[in-house]
């Protein structure tokens, strides 16, 4: 299990974590998440509710946040589950870190379609700045994964980091992001030729008048 | 090509705005009350009627789908619709279109579907890592709850109906139907044995279709213009127009609405700029996503997109998702690739799965390297045929097609590959055990 994270010492994140509670503004979005399901159904926020654990955690931590066992622990009694229940859930879902990782979380897509657009090349250019597979740079700046298909495969190769997705890479472009990144210059998300999201380069060949007015098309309809 | 009047998604590369006045502008929740008063049976009848078949890869039938559902659910039981917007399969990426630069196709669709398999409401399973499209989806449906188009009574219908928005957190195994259903119920995401299926007994126990977003998306514009203009595109069980997916080796990648039925040839030409270094490059593509079989270039080149087309060369449409490689792949390489794709994305419910994608995967890496014997060949081929169809769900399946596909048109590079390895055609030095 050389891919499994290596989980902190409990004794010191139950020191650290161990009072954790939402705060006023999640709090309020967790009532919203409870909302959207049946009475007795609680269980079905398990997955919003460790998410939105995870970025409170990211946001006391100025990281991505991870979820430690008091955290996870915190989630099952607010649905009112067995602790190994949503355990299991936060070991079964990629999204959910069980170890701490960086500022920014590097997920480099190495799925085909990725390979096939040159995925070997960004993975290239983030190791060239020091980014290793699995790890946290030591400044904390950077967590390397990769990741399986992220569906932006007309978009590729592409990566996502924290919450936004920068597609149409190479080597010279992920450099350049990554150094933005850690100088702290403002980066574009999307695609990074200027492209217009999957629309082919160059320009449509194919609903021309959408680019300059919302048409109607229903007028044609015959 | 497909002339942009009759294309349904009209904003699907978002040069306009995805915000209700826009999509109101393009034609979106134009009457819908109307639509919904022909009358729940009357829906049905005209989906059936229009020859869809489900967008998500199986092609099932969707109103014969939606006639599956009780006609009169019980107050403790009512029907659900779940919206799969998983999108996960390599090579996918048209739902993710429609949701950030659509979405009220998806919410109306949603609705009239909803009503017409009389269901109480609509979750709409949407993969984690689609963060700003969620967002984008939260807000539209916040906006078509303001406006009154969803909630109590729907659009003036007098049908009361909810859509709540689920986000995943990554698990590709969550696309298949019940495993979907688990983890929208907060579990792990663990295919369900069938029967019962979800028409029975699905969400919460009760009666539950779960459908792709596309299948849904297109629903309103097809009652709108009638079923008979949906029927008159693609070959005759391949009925509409679809969103293909075109990913590698072209000179354009793009997602693009097109009939169905076009051929491999024209779609490339017209929308993707043709294949990098032209035809006489081509070496395979791969049709339908990562599950299909792969295609070599003499087989596809002048055939039919469709579902019964790709059958016929041995694969599938499964998404439309058009994996194009081109002479300079390492062939075994991207298959192999998809195998460790498996291997990481098994559920671990079923044993030839769980112990399978992993050795396959092990095994496709020494093909890769040339250091497997050629009689392995046969082992791995022996292998896949026994994970296939041993398992719950179809993931067993989707990781050994595309090894089948690899062995049947590309089994003398692996060959070339072990026999270069070894330094041409003499037999292995043997080792001492000692």
């Amino acid at each position: 299990m050389a891919e499994a994270p290596k989980i902190p010492d409990e004794a010191e994140t139950r020191a650290r974590w161990g009072a954790f509670a939402w705060n006023d503004e999640n709090q309020k979005k967790a009532n919203e998440i409870l909302g959207r399901y049946p009475k007795g159904r609680e269980q079905s926020a398990s997955i919003p509710f460790l998410d939105l654990a995870q970025r409170q955690v990211g946001a006391e931590t100025q990281t991505q946040g991870w979820l430690p066992v008091p955290v996870i622990e915190f989630v099952a009694r607010q649905i009112g589950v067995p602790y190994m229940r949503v355990y299991e859930v936060a070991t079964f879902y990629t999204m959910f870190n069980m170890a701490p990782v960086g500022r920014y979380h590097v997920q480099v897509c190495g799925t085909t379609p990725c390979l096939l657009g040159g995925s070997d090349d960004v993975l290239a250019a983030c190791k060239n700045k020091g980014l290793i597979k699995g790890r946290t740079t030591p400044d904390g700046l950077f967590t390397l994964t990769e990741v399986e298909c992220l569906g932006a495969c007309a978009n590729a190769p592409m990566v996502q980091i924290n919450d936004d997705n920068f597609e149409d890479l190479d080597y010279d472009k992920t450099s350049a992001l990554l150094e933005a990144l850690a100088n702290g210059t403002p980066v574009t998300p999307g695609s990074q030729t200027g492209r217009r999201d999957s629309c082919a380069a160059g320009g449509p060949t194919n609903l021309v008048a959408m680019v300059d007015e919302n048409h109607d098309y229903r007028g044609e309809w015959a | 090509m497909l002339a942009d009047k009759d294309r349904i998604f009209t904003n699907v590369y978002g040069f306009q705005p995805w915000n209700l006045e826009a999509a109101i502008k393009r034609g979106d929740w134009d009457d819908t009350k109307g639509l919904m008063a022909r009358g729940q049976d009357a829906l049905i009848d005209a989906v059936k009627a229009s020859g869809l078949r489900g967008r998500g890869g199986a092609g099932f039938p969707t109103g014969t789908k939606w006639s599956f559902m009780p006609k009169e659910p019980k107050p403790d039981r009512p029907n659900f619709l779940v919206i799969n917007a998983d999108e996960s399969e390599p090579g996918s990426c048209k739902d993710r279109e429609i949701i950030r630069h659509d979405p009220h196709k998806l919410i109306e669709g949603a609705l009239i579907a909803g009503y017409a398999m009389r269901a109480r409401a609509a979750y709409i399973y949407i993969r984690g890592e689609y963060i700003r499209e969620a967002e984008v989806l939260f807000a539209a449906v916040a906006e078509a709850y303001d406006k009154g188009l969803i909630g109590k009574n729907a659009s003036g219908s007098g049908y009361d109906f909810d859509v709540f928005v689920h986000r995943g957190a990554g698990a590709y195994i969550c696309g298949e139907e019940t495993a979907m259903l688990e983890s929208l119920e907060g579990k792990k995401g663990q295919p369900r044995l069938k029967p019962p299926f979800p028409a029975g007994a699905g969400l919460y126990g009760c009666p539950t279709t779960v459908n792709n977003v596309e299948s849904i998306a297109v629903v309103p514009t097809i009652l709108r213009r009638s079923p008979e203009w949906f029927a008159s595109f693609g070959a005759e069980g391949n009925r509409g127009t679809k969103l293909f997916q075109i990913s590698g080796h072209v000179n354009k990648p793009c997602v693009v609405e097109e009939a169905m039925s076009i051929t491999f040839r024209e779609l490339i030409e017209t929308h993707c700029g043709g294949i990098r270094g032209g035809w006489d490059n081509l070496l395979a593509v791969i049709p339908g996503g990562s599950s299909v079989p792969l295609v070599p270039a003499a087989e596809i080149m002048d055939c039919p997109m469709d579902f019964d087309g790709l059958k016929k060369v041995g694969s599938g449409l499964g998404t439309a998702a058009i994996i194009v490689m081109d002479k300079s792949t390492d062939i075994v390489r991207a298959i192999s690739r998809l195998s460790y794709f498996y291997k990481h994305e098994s559920c671990g419910q079923c044993t030839p799965c769980r112990e399978g994608t992993g050795w396959m995967w092990r095994v496709m890496e020494r093909m890769r390297t040339g250091d497997a014997d050629i009689s392995e060949i046969d082992t791995l081929y022996q292998v896949t045929k026994q994970v296939e169809g041993h398992t719950i769900c179809a993931l067993g399946d989707a990781a050994a097609w595309p090894i089948q596909g690899l062995i049947k048109h590309f089994r003398p590079e692996m060959e070339r590959r072990i026999t270069e390895k070894r330094g041409g055609g003499l037999s292995p030095m043997m080792e001492a055990a000692e």
